[in-house]
């Protein structure tokens, strides 16, 4: 698979899983704030802003603006409506290789979602899209389980959604636990809501909301697909195929950077982890998705020619 | 006119099931303007090709045919088929705007154009070889020296190279369009990097859909094996001992107005898109960057014009291509469709040439005629259309697309004087022809019927011999009375049918 199409599938996915991502955060905090609560509205939406706009500091996000800025921001690198049109110029770039099935329903998405001129003040405008975008995400993952050919382009797709997906539980779950102490239970429904987790949750282990449960269950659950750890498995998982099917250059550092991310999500306990810094570890995360990605670039995108020569 | 009409008398007479004239509300806004109409011999009397689809018409309200309309755009609004359009800063992207019923062209037709397409690329496939290699063409004063070494997309770089098989154009679009007394004739060749076949292609599967019993009720040939002919084709052009060729579509990428049309290809071919970024060379080879490593090249489909493909030799700022493709190309290491420097065949003064052209390789006349061509580098014929510009068609030779031209009976006097400068400052760089109505086409327009100006690019591909599939992009002029077509210029297309015998 040419370099340049590996990369742009990858991006497709990240991008489309990060708005995926903030449909279910802007969703969940928006039902939050419609509760009168002992948590002030403004945090809550900190809570959203601050997860899914990294970088932002400003404690007090404004609600109308903050949900106008989740949703449709068009200067915004992080709105939902910019990253939907990330994932389809990126699709666009390499139209041939994934199913006619896939593009059809991306760019309905990419109209549908940017084809209404949104007012900041359009509570209910800007949900119809989150709405769009959350039900549109099942169906395009669906879609691409179904219509193309598990092959490398697959897995490269995998990549960039669970990488992206590891990335956004852990600041996910570090903005809400940085003020642990403040929260109530509907807090913490709002985070299991935000992982699409609340019922897979409570069969588990039942309605109880217990913090340390919570946690366990979105950092180091093996079987739910928004888990950390089932997001490191299956990035394991694609790294793997596609260096099988490469001529194994270099891939050393791959694995060794991706063996020890999901040995630190494997070989743990909850307590251990709630007990120490809960905000290290989860920085230590993000910081070694951001090392790999880094290296899977450098090995199949980004080449030296020199190197390519030797072998 | 006159001479049709006797022509057609002995099919006329069975046409005596035509319907009265009320059943033909929905033609009521139909006016003949003197154009040869594809459809009507006259108000009423449909083509005999055409019968099952008036009938179909007559049958179909209005609503109908707009819920179609609608269900066929939005099939391509999904699909995203579109085009960019140039110089518009909003929207860029937009659907290629088609119209609803089909052009038919009966077994006959179909065969004329068959053979004179044929005789044609084959003559300036030779002429090619010839002009970049003995000349002789030349050397025999047949075409003049200075018209062909004072062509624009003449490559000096190209002269005694070997391209494989000899064959130059792989891939040609020729425009024809019907004269009012309904011969077809070549409006001009396209021998550098026609497109439109995935509109061609697409629009097919499009119609199947909406017209299924039409469809087989017409006996409509079949379009659908372009990708394996072209495929083929690519793959005989591949450096001796390369059993397995790699071959590749070059793209300038997602911001050219034909990106859609190179997914589709290639797509349809199972071969790779790539961009120049994805190329390089070394030691003459060359090579694609995959996440497998580096892997060898051996035939590129190039949609990018020669001036981009290598800024070694050709513009040196350009991105688009690769370093060091042509030397590639010159150790025969690699090869291109079409070949470089086809250009020189498809100029507009050169078409002037093309029926000598014909005749000098291939000792036969023409069967597809030129329109007649008044050459502005010939002082005596450029001093009668300065004269009279308000009569005739003026083109830039090295231009498509529809830019570059002046349509004198449509021109303000400010158009024309600016013109007539041009010309004056670059007579070689401008040809005119006499305004022709082209053909007019039923469109479904506004709902309701109407006529509009259609011309047809059918699509040659040059392999181990010479194959048309039987259709063609019908391209039409959807702002009424207008004769412009190209997609850039307000044009649409139609879908195709050609007839089985």
């Amino acid at each position: 698979m040419l370099s340049r199409v590996a990369d742009s599938l990858y991006w497709m996915s990240r991008y489309f899983e990060r708005a995926d991502n903030a449909s279910r955060v802007v969703e969940a905090t928006y039902g939050l704030i419609l509760n009168p609560a002992k948590f002030s509205t403004d945090e809550r939406w900190f809570h959203a802003v601050s997860s899914l706009a990294r970088g932002t500091t400003s404690a007090h996000v404004d609600p109308q603006r903050a949900l106008f800025l989740l949703v449709a921001d068009p200067e915004g690198a992080f709105s939902i409506m910019k990253c939907i049109g990330g994932a389809r110029e990126n699709a666009r770039q390499v139209r041939e290789e994934i199913s006619s099935e896939m593009w059809e329903h991306l760019n309905k998405l990419f109209h549908e979602v940017t084809g209404t001129d949104l007012h900041a003040d359009d509570d209910a405008g800007a949900m119809r899209i989150v709405n769009i975008v959350r039900e549109g995400a099942y169906r395009f993952h669906g879609i691409t389980d179904t219509t193309i050919n598990h092959g490398e382009g697959w897995h490269f797709i995998q990549l960039g959604k669970y990488i992206e997906r590891a990335c956004n539980l852990s600041t996910l779950l570090d903005s809400y636990f940085s003020v642990e102490k403040n929260a109530d239970d509907l807090d913490w429904v709002g985070l299991l809501s935000s992982c699409a987790a609340f019922e897979a949750y409570c069969k588990v282990c039942t309605a109880e909301l217990k913090p340390e449960r919570i946690a366990d269950f979105i950092l180091l659950q093996p079987e739910f697909p928004y888990s950390v750890r089932y997001a490191l498995d299956r990035m394991h998982h694609a790294l793997t195929s596609i260096s099988n099917r490469s001529l194994s250059r270099r891939t050393g550092k791959i694995e060794r950077l991706i063996g020890r991310l999901r040995s630190a999500v494997t070989y743990v306990q909850i307590g251990e982890v709630i007990r120490g810094d809960l905000h290290m570890y989860l920085a230590a995360i993000i910081e070694q998705c951001r090392d790999l990605h880094a290296a899977v670039h450098e090995v199949y995108i980004e080449y030296p020619i020199e190197v390519a020569f030797e072998s | 006119m006159l001479a049709r009409d006797v022509k057609c008398s002995n099919i006329m007479i069975i046409d005596t099931d035509a319907p009265d004239h009320s059943a033909s509300e929905a033609f009521r806004r139909y006016e003949f303007n003197g154009s040869y109409d594809e459809m009507f011999r006259s108000t009423d009397l449909p083509r005999k090709q055409y019968r099952p689809l008036y009938t179909q018409l007559l049958n179909l309200g209005a609503d109908e045919l707009r819920r179609s309309k609608q269900e066929a755009d939005q099939s391509f609004f999904n699909q995203g088929i579109t085009f960019t359009v140039y110089g518009s800063e909003k929207g860029t992207e937009r659907i290629f705007p088609h119209d609803l019923l089909p052009r038919i062209i009966t077994a006959a037709e179909w065969e004329t154009i068959e053979r004179g397409l044929t005789q044609r690329i084959t003559a300036l496939n030779l002429f090619l070889k010839d002009v970049y290699h003995e000349a002789r063409i030349i050397e025999e004063g047949v075409v003049p020296a200075k018209i062909v070494y004072t062509c624009k997309h003449y490559r000096r770089e190209m002269r005694g190279i070997k391209v494989p098989r000899d064959v130059y154009v792989t891939v040609v679009g020729t425009d024809l369009i019907r004269t009012p007394e309904g011969n077809f004739v070549v409006l001009e060749d396209n021998l550098r990097v026609p497109s439109g076949v995935s509109y061609m292609l697409t629009s097919r599967r499009v119609m199947k859909h909406i017209f299924p019993t039409l469809f087989r009720k017409c006996r409509v040939r079949p379009i659908e094996q372009y990708s394996q002919v072209l495929l083929s084709a690519l793959k005989s052009l591949a450096p001796e001992g390369r059993t397995e060729p790699t071959v590749v579509l070059l793209t300038p990428g997602s911001y050219n107005s034909a990106y859609f049309e190179h997914t589709y290809l290639a797509r349809q071919m199972g071969i790779e898109l790539v961009e120049g970024r994805d190329l390089l060379v070394h030691d003459n080879v060359v090579y694609m960057r995959t996440t497998f490593g580096l892997q060898r090249v051996d035939v590129i489909y190039r949609r990018i014009d020669d001036d981009y493909l290598d800024p070694l030799v050709f513009e040196g700022h350009s991105a688009l291509g690769a370093v060091g493709l042509f030397n590639a190309y010159r150790a025969g290491n690699v090869a291109f469709a079409n070949a470089l420097g086809t250009g020189v065949a498809d100029d507009k003064a050169i078409y002037a040439y093309v029926p000598k052209i014909i005749k000098y390789y291939l000792n036969e006349d023409p069967i597809l005629e030129n329109v007649e061509t008044l050459l502005m580098s010939d002082a005596a014929q450029r001093d009668h259309v300065c004269q009279k510009l308000d009569q005739y068609v003026v083109k830039a030779v090295g231009e498509s697309g529809g830019y570059g031209m002046l349509i004198g009976p449509h021109s303000t006097s400010e158009q024309r004087s600016e013109f007539r400068d041009r010309i004056m400052a670059e007579p070689r760089n401008y040809i005119a022809q006499p305004t022709i109505n082209l053909s007019t086409a039923p469109c479904f327009v506004d709902g309701t019927i109407e006529p509009r100006h259609v011309d047809l690019r059918p699509y040659v591909v040059y392999g181990e011999n010479i194959t048309i599939v039987p259709g063609g992009l019908t391209r039409v002029a959807l702002r009424k009375g207008s004769l412009v077509v190209n997609s850039s210029q307000g044009g649409g297309s139609k879908d195709t049918w050609v007839l089985q015998n």
